[in-house]
């Protein structure tokens, strides 16, 4: 890992990587909404809205990867205070608010047929909401810094401390009694799922954690070249 | 006297001598709660139907206004730089600070939210288990006040920041609290809902310390 710490070395492999998960990304997607939306067969209680599930699971499965690789990312920058871990975890903050928040809308449209309303104030929506708000208390926090080594710092504790939350997600709608159905994918005793439709919700996954790897060397070439140029200006303001 | 202690004991020194700072928190606490029979006009089942609600909501808000006086006040003045040196680990000197601004903060809020849920008309079984529920989540307010203090150490605007950092965590908290009155009032039992709060607050008491002074070191670097 501290070999791609440096960044000239990491970005000439991100680079390599990116038009062929590029083209993984277009592939998967194409595919899995290909068996999500047309060939699998509706759910014999749900009917067509089950499709919804092939958009909503895989965004919350992402949106929680994400915060967990940008807590990752903040404690190895605490650690080793490598540059681009620090840039790794502000790059995924965004990408993981954004992964929630399909999560809840998706959610959302699915509950009102469903369920009967768009929301519930039950286990599994709140904490998904927290998680959303920790989301932007991270971007808020390592923005407000005049420094950005002291934002990145500061971002990389409280990602740490918002961790608590992920377990919280995973397992509550094992604590708590809620309206949302408890995990058939991720058990213990193997998925609670028709294999056709549980192959378009892995090419979904697929396709989503595609998309996250892509945004993801888009956003540190990005962040990268802004910090590359806030130490140029420096430099050349201190002349 | 351990310098634990010393650091508690000075907190609550400053405190008595700006004694404006509490009572402008409280006063703050007192006026808000008091806004809402205003707005609402009197209508004695509404108003004891959300006074658990508007007693919590209003005791965050009180709360987010005075994490001010855990560390930005010391880190302007170079106290804090002080503290670091007084060889307390930046743990403990956080703990320190966190009951004292309990002390300053949440106890005196125990204190007024039962004569402030008279006026409110909230039912009478359920006082008892208000003043519970205040006395489980008020410390968990003042020690994730304190991480989220550490934090902002330094930070534009590090009022409203620490408020949306803070408010999200202390989430679970109210729900917990809001169930246990509201279970009292109907006659259900509490236990479960104050078992968590506890739970909660068990946790909080050695981890938000950690949490805290890992804030602390990174915003002495």
């Amino acid at each position: 890992m501290h070999r791609f710490a440096n960044p000239t070395r990491f970005f000439r492999l991100a680079n390599a990587v990116l038009p062929v998960l590029g083209v993984v990304t277009v592939g998967l997607f194409a595919s899995g909404l290909y068996y999500a939306l047309l060939d699998s067969p509706p759910d014999y209680q749900q009917g067509d809205t089950v499709r919804i599930m092939y958009v909503h699971v895989p965004a919350a499965w992402a949106a929680m990867a994400c915060y967990a690789s940008m807590a990752l990312a903040g404690a190895s920058f605490l650690i080793w205070k490598h540059v681009l871990a620090d840039l790794a975890a502000r790059a995924a903050a965004p990408i993981g608010a954004g992964f929630t928040l399909i999560s809840l809308i998706t959610g959302s449209l699915w509950g009102q047929p469903m369920w009967g309303t768009w929301w519930v104030w039950d286990a599994r929506l709140t904490s998904v909401l927290i998680l959303f708000f920790l989301y932007l208390g991270y971007i808020a926090l390592v923005n407000a810094f005049d420094d950005p080594d002291r934002g990145g710092r500061a971002g990389a504790v409280l990602a740490l401390v918002g961790a608590v939350n992920l377990p919280i997600i995973k397992f509550s709608v094992d604590w708590w009694n809620t309206l949302h159905q408890p995990a058939s994918v991720l058990r213990m005793d193997g998925p609670a799922i028709a294999p056709e439709m549980l192959l378009p919700l892995l090419l979904m996954a697929g396709a989503y954690f595609a998309l996250f790897g892509v945004m993801m060397i888009l956003r540190l070439r990005a962040l990268y070249a802004g910090r590359r140029l806030r130490q140029l200006r420096l430099a050349a303001a201190s002349d | 006297m351990s310098p634990f202690v010393a650091v508690i004991a000075r907190d609550l020194r400053l405190a008595r001598r700006q004694g404006t700072d509490i009572a402008m928190t409280l006063a703050f606490f007192v006026v808000v709660v008091s806004l809402f029979p205003l707005g609402l006009g009197p209508t004695p089942d509404l108003l004891a139907r959300i006074a658990p609600a508007v007693l919590w909501v209003t005791a965050l808000l009180a709360a987010m206004l005075s994490f001010d006086r855990l560390f930005q006040q010391d880190a302007e003045d170079g106290g804090l730089d002080q503290l670091a040196l007084s060889g307390l680990p930046l743990s403990l000197l956080a703990l320190a600070k966190a009951c004292a601004h309990w002390l300053t903060t949440g106890l005196p809020m125990l204190v007024l939210a039962p004569i402030l849920a008279i006026s409110l008309n909230l039912a009478t079984e359920s006082y008892t288990v208000l003043v519970a529920t205040l006395a489980l989540g008020t410390p968990v307010v003042s020690l994730f006040g304190a991480v989220g203090a550490a934090l902002v150490v330094g930070a534009r605007r590090a009022g409203v920041l620490v408020a949306l950092i803070v408010l999200p965590l202390l989430i679970p908290i109210l729900i917990f609290a809001v169930s246990a009155i509201e279970a009292a009032a109907a006659g259900l039992p509490v236990r479960v809902n104050l078992l968590f709060l506890g739970a909660i607050l068990a946790a909080a008491i050695p981890l938000a310390p950690l949490a805290a002074g890992a804030a602390l070191r990174q915003a002495l670097d």
